[in-house]
């Protein structure tokens, strides 16, 4: 789950990190006012994606004038595929050089890496390749946290930057990392002011989706994803269902034969109308599934493809032909079942639609997508 | 890491409902179940064997040679810590959804007592025809047939179905190792495929990989060592970039774990990579 910047910079503060004087704004009006409050400003978009600048999200404002009319001009624009509803309108800060820092979980070490560069202000991607020798990739054992002196004796070399203020930054953000189930933690730029101060100018933040159960509090600020209706409808009873544009409806159980059951689709010169995984424990849910699915008017055939292993395909056929009988959809299904509980799984489909799974996977697919053309 | 038949296995979990129906499977099919842990229910039996208080207890009561973890999410690291520092040496972790942080946690502490660690989010390890650890269908001989394909897989499901288009395309198993479909596992790609190239039953290896992560990538440079043929399925060619498919390792950011860079690597190392399951057997089938 991402947060956007006004949601995360209150975790930095709250472990005495500095951030300047900011306050949200969902109104031009409101962005004025604020401004009057705390000078010279800049005039953010809040949206839970990068390059916000280049977009022309981000404005300096000299005056509650100018911050109304960026603030006008920001709210309501589109960046990527999101819409500007709120600014965050903050104090301009005097910088001296920007530099960047994140803690997050590296697949690699399988564990916290905390990186560091006194190149800030690009993303770090760029920084790992123009000034690989500046950027502090440092490994941590989390049993054993934040190591001071190993911090220190890897650091790149920091020109007039105080050290030992930018540990003790650095020991902050990894504090903040482990007390809320960070996936990734970022502050880029980090700035030094022209006083020599280290101030935090944006934050991200990502919570491990694992670790929400244990977040909760912290979860109500992040933003959810942007979901369709359908979406929205298939997450209230815990299934993951992604929309795309294809015309071929998947239903399949395990996050791999769903994937695979959209690439054979493709593979065949269709297009799959969307993901919906029904594994785990959420095989018993095969009829919501089903409804969903087919809720979606694209959807000209539909691919049931069950490979049980933990899944049991007769809870998950019995489901599907019930609500098949019941819903009486007007489109072509075409089956393959096969592993725990496929005798079962078939008889049930054979008795119940009348119809015979095919043995592989490839025919079926290719039957759906021909189907629906 | 592969388990035989002979190596004796405890069940972390094994009064739950799940944990009690998969004892039972494996045992049945040949694993050597010698029983579980409940600290709520020390010193009784469960499905006829005995349910110890801690992994540590059980340890000091009998060899315990590997353990299957059927624990909620948020208890799988003390349970994993109880079993690392009890000396066990193999432990098969099932749970979706651990923090990330605790599974980094006692990775770690695993790696320094010398545990190897399968998943978490795992279908298990299947040992075909001698026994199994997880929730693999292994009992079912349409799709586990013995034979000398060993098959690595991060989905289970998907693991499962390539088994079944071997068995359908006249192929057998040896051994089926399911890695896990979280962004950091305890045994990678490559780890598994190190296992498998070792491993005197297994003459060629299918590789069932995702987008997402680099651990196809790092597996194609270790396979450039191996004389073993190997044959390759990526699920998620048409998945779109950004979104997370079911699986938390299976998303791609920017040009890191798309298809085509994992495709590229495993063929630059001669590995045959097909666009759809069936297309394995049929890639194997000419090297075997």
């Amino acid at each position: 789950m991402n947060f956007e910047e006004y949601a995360a910079k209150p975790l930095l503060s709250a472990a005495g990190i500095a951030v300047p004087a900011s306050e949200i704004a969902r109104t031009a009006a409101e962005a004025g006012t604020i401004a009057e409050k705390i000078g010279p400003c800049v005039v953010k978009a809040q949206v839970p994606t990068g390059k916000r600048g280049k977009a022309g999200g981000i404005a300096l404002a000299s005056s509650p004038a100018e911050a109304n009319t960026e603030a006008a001009r920001i709210l309501g624009m589109h960046i990527g595929e999101h819409e500007v509803e709120k600014v965050l309108v903050e104090a301009q800060v005097p910088i001296a050089r920007e530099l960047y820092a994140a803690v997050l979980n590296d697949p690699v070490t399988k564990g916290p890496l905390v990186l560091f560069s006194p190149e800030g202000g690009m993303d770090i991607e760029e920084i790992a390749e123009k000034h690989p020798q500046r950027l502090m990739r440092l490994a941590v054992d989390i049993r054993h946290g934040f190591d001071r002196a190993a911090v220190a004796a890897n650091l790149p070399d920091l020109g007039d930057i105080d050290e030992s203020a930018l540990v003790d930054l650095l020991a902050k953000l990894y504090a903040v990392y482990s007390a809320n189930d960070a996936e990734l933690l970022e502050i880029n730029p980090l700035v030094q002011t022209k006083d020599g101060e280290l101030i935090a100018l944006d934050c991200k933040f990502t919570l491990d989706d694992s670790g929400v159960k244990r977040q909760e509090d912290l979860a109500e600020h992040g933003t959810p994803d942007k979901t369709t209706e359908l979406e929205a409808r298939s997450h209230a009873v815990n299934l993951k269902y992604i929309e795309l544009d294809g015309n071929v409806g998947v239903l399949a159980n395990g996050a791999g034969v769903t994937m695979t059951t959209m690439d054979a689709i493709s593979h065949y010169g269709g297009a799959p109308a969307n993901f919906l995984e029904i594994g785990g424990e959420a095989y018993r849910l095969s009829k919501e599934a089903l409804e969903i699915v087919l809720a979606n008017p694209n959807v000209k055939s539909l691919m049931v493809n069950f490979c049980g292993a933990f899944a049991r395909c007769d809870v998950m056929a019995e489901g599907v032909v019930n609500a098949w009988k019941e819903l009486e959809p007007d489109i072509p299904v075409f089956f393959t079942i096969h592993g725990t509980g496929d005798k079962e799984a078939i008889k049930m489909v054979r008795d119940g639609l009348g119809l015979e799974p095919y043995e592989f996977m490839d025919d079926a697919v290719k039957a759906a997508v021909e189907a629906a053309q | 890491m592969i388990v035989r038949g002979n190596e004796t296995v405890i069940v972390q979990g094994i009064t739950g409902r799940q944990g009690t129906f998969w004892a039972e499977r494996m045992a049945e099919y040949g694993t050597k179940i010698i029983g579980g842990v409940n600290p709520k229910k020390a010193g009784t039996e469960h499905i006829g064997r005995p349910v110890w208080g801690s992994a540590a207890d059980a340890a000091s009561e009998t060899q315990v040679d590997a353990t299957v973890l059927f624990i909620p999410p948020l208890g799988v690291k003390a349970a994993a810590l109880d079993a690392i520092s009890a000396g066990i040496k193999k432990m098969v972790v099932m749970t979706e959804h651990v923090p990330v942080q605790d599974v980094m946690y006692f990775l770690a502490a695993a790696r320094e007592a010398g545990c190897q660690v399968i998943g978490p989010n795992t279908a298990g390890l299947v040992t075909v025809g001698e026994c199994f650890v997880g929730f693999m269908p292994a009992f079912n001989p349409g799709i586990f047939k013995p034979g000398k394909i060993g098959v690595i897989s991060r989905s289970g499901s998907l693991g499962t179905m390539v088994c079944l288009n071997l068995v359908q395309g006249g192929l057998g198993i040896s051994t089926f190792i399911g890695i896990g479909g979280d962004p950091i596992i305890g045994t990678t790609t490559k780890d598994a495929l190190v296992a498998l190239d070792q491993d005197e039953r297994t003459e060629a290896v299918a590789i069932v990989g995702e987008i997402g992560g680099g651990m196809e990538e790092e597996a194609a440079e270790y396979a450039k060592t191996m004389s073993k043929p190997i044959a390759a399925f990526i699920a998620g060619a048409a998945s779109p970039p950004g979104k997370k498919m079911g699986h938390a390792g299976a998303i791609v950011m920017g040009s890191v774990g798309s298809y085509a860079g994992k495709k590229a690597a495993l063929e630059a190392a001669g590995v045959a990579v097909v666009p759809t399951p069936s297309g394995i057997p049929e890639a194997l089938r000419a090297v075997v």
